[in-house]
C-alpha cells in the first residue's frame, strides 16, 4: 500500500513533533511549524498525536493514492481537491485506489498537514521520523518529496466500507479549531535580554506593527519594523534559543526562530512567543503583520493545556467513530 | 556551589535556563557541563532536552507532561524547584570520563585559505602560527549551530584573529577555523565567518553512525599537522 507524488511541491517534508534529545550534538529538534493542526490532523483519525505527518507548502504536491485509505487535511487552507471533489479541512474522508489529491489556490495560512490513517512505513532517525534538511536524514530519505517517490504505509482492510462518489466518501465529524489557535496579539514571554532595550524600544516595540519579510522560512521569520535599540553593545556568549524565540539582530531588526533553529544563539532574546501562539504564527506569510504583547508564564502554560484537552477530545471521539467504521 | 552566583529564568512557556554569567571561561563551562550531567541523571519526568552551552544550560521540557504531577504550581516553578535543589549539591563530575582526542590537520596553503593573511596581521610565519595551533589542548567548550560543530578554546592570544568581515558562502566539511579565542571545524557544508587555516579528513558527523556526532562538550582535543600525502590516504 503507497501513494506517489506525482508533481512535487514547492517544500513537501515529512514531519512529526520534532526530534528531542540531541541538541547537545548539535541537531535541532525540527518538527512541524504548526503542532496544533498536525496534531489535529491524526487526532480527527483516532491516531497519536505525534505520528508522522506531511508538511505541505503552497505551490503544493499532486500525490495519487495507489491503494484506499481514508486521510485528513488540516492547517492551512491551499482547496484541496481529490478527483474533482472539493475537499474540507478538518474533517476525515474515504478515497478509493487511484485518487488523487491537489491543491488548487491559496487561499489562507502558510503550511497544511496531510495525515492517513495508516502507519507510513519510515525508518526513525535518533527515535524520529522528522526530517533534518541540514543534515540530510530523517523523514524520507532526509529529504524534501520529489516526483516519483514512493511512500509505503501498512496496510488496514477497509472492505466493509462502500464507496461513493467514485472513491470519495466524507466522514460525518468535523472539527472547527479556529477559535482554540486564532489570536489579534501574538503573546510573549519576556526575554532575558528584554532590559538591554532602551525604554523608547521596549514602547515601540509594544505598539507597533510588524511584518513578516520574505526572508521567512523553517529556520526564522525576519520580520520587518521600526528599528530597536540597546542601552549597550554587549556581546552575548552563544546561549539556548528556542521555537519562538525573538532576537534583536544588529541592524535593529528581529527574527523569531521556527522549527528549524539552531540549538543555540549569540544574539539578545527580547522575547518569547509562547507555544499556544505558534501555530498562529507558523500560518502566517510574508507581509502579513503581527502585533505583540507580554504574558505570563502560568497564563502561558494554561493556553497550552487548554489546546492539548481540545485535542484528546477529538482525538478520544475519533478512535471510536474509526474503530466503527473498520469494523 | 551555593554562595556562587546563578540565575534562572524561562525560555519561552516551555524551556528553562540555568545561567552562570555571561563569560567564556573555564571554571564556569565546567559548572555548566556538571550541572548538565547532572540533570541527565536526575531523570526528571517531562523533560525533552538539556542543552549545555558556554556558561548556561538549557532544559527544555513538556509542559502538559509536568503539569499532570503539579497541584497548582506552573510547571516552571515546578522544574525551578528541582533545578535549585540540584545547585545546592555538589555536582562534580565523576561519572564522565574526559575524553582526549586528536585531530589531524592539512596546514598546506590548498586548505589553509587565510593563513598568510593571519601571517600579515600577526607579524608571525605560517609555521609559526602552526605550532602555535598544534601545541596547546583545547577543550570542548559547547557543540552547537550544526550538527557536530565544536566550540574549542582558548586559542592562544598570539593567532585568535577576529572572525572575517565578509562571511564566505561555502565551507565544506572539516575546514579547520580561528574566531578569537574560540577553533572549531566545519562538519557540514555551511557559510562561515572563520579564518579558515587547515582541513581534516575527519568525519566529525556522519548520519549513519548510531553516534553521529564526533564531539561532545567537555572533550579535549589536541590538533597534529599531516601531510597533503596522508591527507588524501587517511
Amino acid at each position: 500500500m503507497s501513494f506517489t507524488i506525482i508533481k512535487a511541491g514547492i517544500l513537501d517534508t515529512i514531519q512529526d513533533c520534532g526530534r528531542n534529545g540531541y541538541q547537545s550534538s548539535g541537531i535541532n529538534p525540527g518538527g512541524v511549524m504548526d503542532r496544533f493542526s498536525a496534531r489535529l490532523s491524526n487526532a480527527l483519525l483516532g491516531k497519536n498525536f505525534d505520528s508522522p505527518v506531511i508538511e505541505i507548502h503552497f505551490p503544493s504536491p499532486v500525490i495519487r493514492f495507489n491503494s484506499s485509505t481514508i486521510l485528513c487535511l488540516a492547517g492551512a487552507d491551499f482547496s484541496p481537491v481529490i478527483n474533482n471533489h472539493k475537499l474540507s479541512l478538518h474533517q476525515p474522508v474515504i478515497i478509493n485506489k487511484g485518487a488523487i489529491l491537489s491543491f488548487t489556490k491559496n487561499l489562507s495560512g502558510a503550511r497544511c498537514y496531510l495525515s492517513i490513517l495508516q502507519n507510513l512505513e519510515l525508518k526513525q532517525w535518533l527515535n524520529s521520523y522528522s526530517t533534518n534538511l541540514k543534515a540530510g536524514a530523517g523523514g524520507f530519505e532526509g529529504r524534501a518529496l520529489r516526483a516519483g517517490d514512493n511512500i509505503r504505509f501498512d496496510e488496514i482492510s477497509l472492505k466493509n466500507i462502500d464507496s461513493k462518489h467514485d472513491g470519495f466518501n466524507v466522514l460525518p465529524w468535523k472539527a472547527e479549531p479556529q477559535k482554540q489557535i486564532a489570536t489579534d496579539t501574538i503573546e510573549l514571554i519576556e526575554g532575558n535580554e528584554w532590559n538591554w532595550l532602551t525604554d523608547e524600544s521596549k514602547q515601540l516595540f509594544l505598539q507597533s506593527r510588524f511584518q513578516i519579510s520574505t526572508t521567512a522560512d523553517r529556520m526564522g521569520f525576519r520580520l520587518k519594523g521600526v528599528p530597536l535599540k540597546v542601552k549597550e553593545t554587549t556581546q552575548l556568549v552563544s546561549s539556548g534559543v528556542g521555537f519562538g524565540t525573538l532576537q534583536l539582530l544588529p541592524n535593529g531588526q528581529l527574527i523569531v526562530l521556527m522549527a528549524d533553529h539552531q540549538t543555540t544563539g549569540g544574539y539578545p532574546r527580547i522575547a518569547h512567543v509562547i507555544s499556544a501562539h505558534l501555530p498562529c504564527l507558523a500560518q502566517k506569510k510574508p507581509n502579513n503583520d503581527c502585533i505583540f504583547s507580554f504574558t505570563d508564564v502560568a497564563t502561558a502554560e494554561q493556553k497550552l493545556l487548554q489546546q492539548h484537552q481540545y485535542l484528546q477530545s477529538v482525538q478520544h471521539a475519533a478512535s471510536f467513530k474509526i474503530k466503527d467504521i473498520l469494523q | 556551589m551555593n554562595k556562587d552566583f546563578y540565575s534562572i529564568f524561562s525560555l519561552s512557556d516551555s524551556a528553562i535556563v540555568v545561567d552562570f554569567g555571561n563569560v567564556i571561561n573555564e571554571k564556569i563551562n565546567q559548572k555548566a557541563l556538571n550541572l548538565a550531567y547532572a540533570i541527565g541523571r536526575a531523570a526528571f519526568a517531562g523533560i525533552k532536552d538539556i542543552v549545555p552551552a558556554y556558561s548556561s544550560v538549557t532544559v527544555h521540557y513538556d509542559v502538559v507532561e509536568i503539569l499532570k504531577h503539579s497541584s497548582g504550581e506552573t510547571a516552571f516553578s515546578i522544574m525551578k524547584e528541582s533545578l535549585k535543589k540540584l545547585l545546592q549539591q555538589e555536582n562534580e563530575n565523576t561519572e564522565e570520563q574526559q575524553r582526549q582526542i586528536k585531530i589531524p590537520v592539512c596546514y598546506d596553503e590548498e586548505f589553509g585559505w587565510d593563513l598568510k593573511d593571519i601571517a600579515k596581521v600577526t607579524k608571525l610565519t605560517v609555521e609559526e602560527i602552526i605550532q602555535i595551533h598544534t601545541s596547546k589542548k583545547y577543550k570542548v567548550f559547547m557543540v552547537g549551530f550544526l550538527p557536530g560543530f565544536a566550540y574549542m578554546g582558548e586559542v592562544d592570544p598570539r593567532i585568535a584573529m577576529p572572525r572575517k568581515a565578509e562571511p564566505r558562502t561555502k565551507i565544506s566539511q572539516g575546514y579547520v577555523g580561528i574566531a578569537g579565542i574560540q577553533t572549531g571545524i566545519y562538519p557540514l557544508t555551511s557559510p562561515g565567518g572563520w579564518q579558515i587555516i587547515g582541513r581534516t579528513p575527519l568525519q566529525l558527523f556522519n548520519r549513519e553512525n548510531e553516534n553521529p556526532v564526533l564531539f561532545k562538550a567537555g572533550d579535549e582535543v589536541e590538533f597534529f599537522s599531516i601531510t597533503a600525502n596522508e591527507f588524501y590516504n587517511y
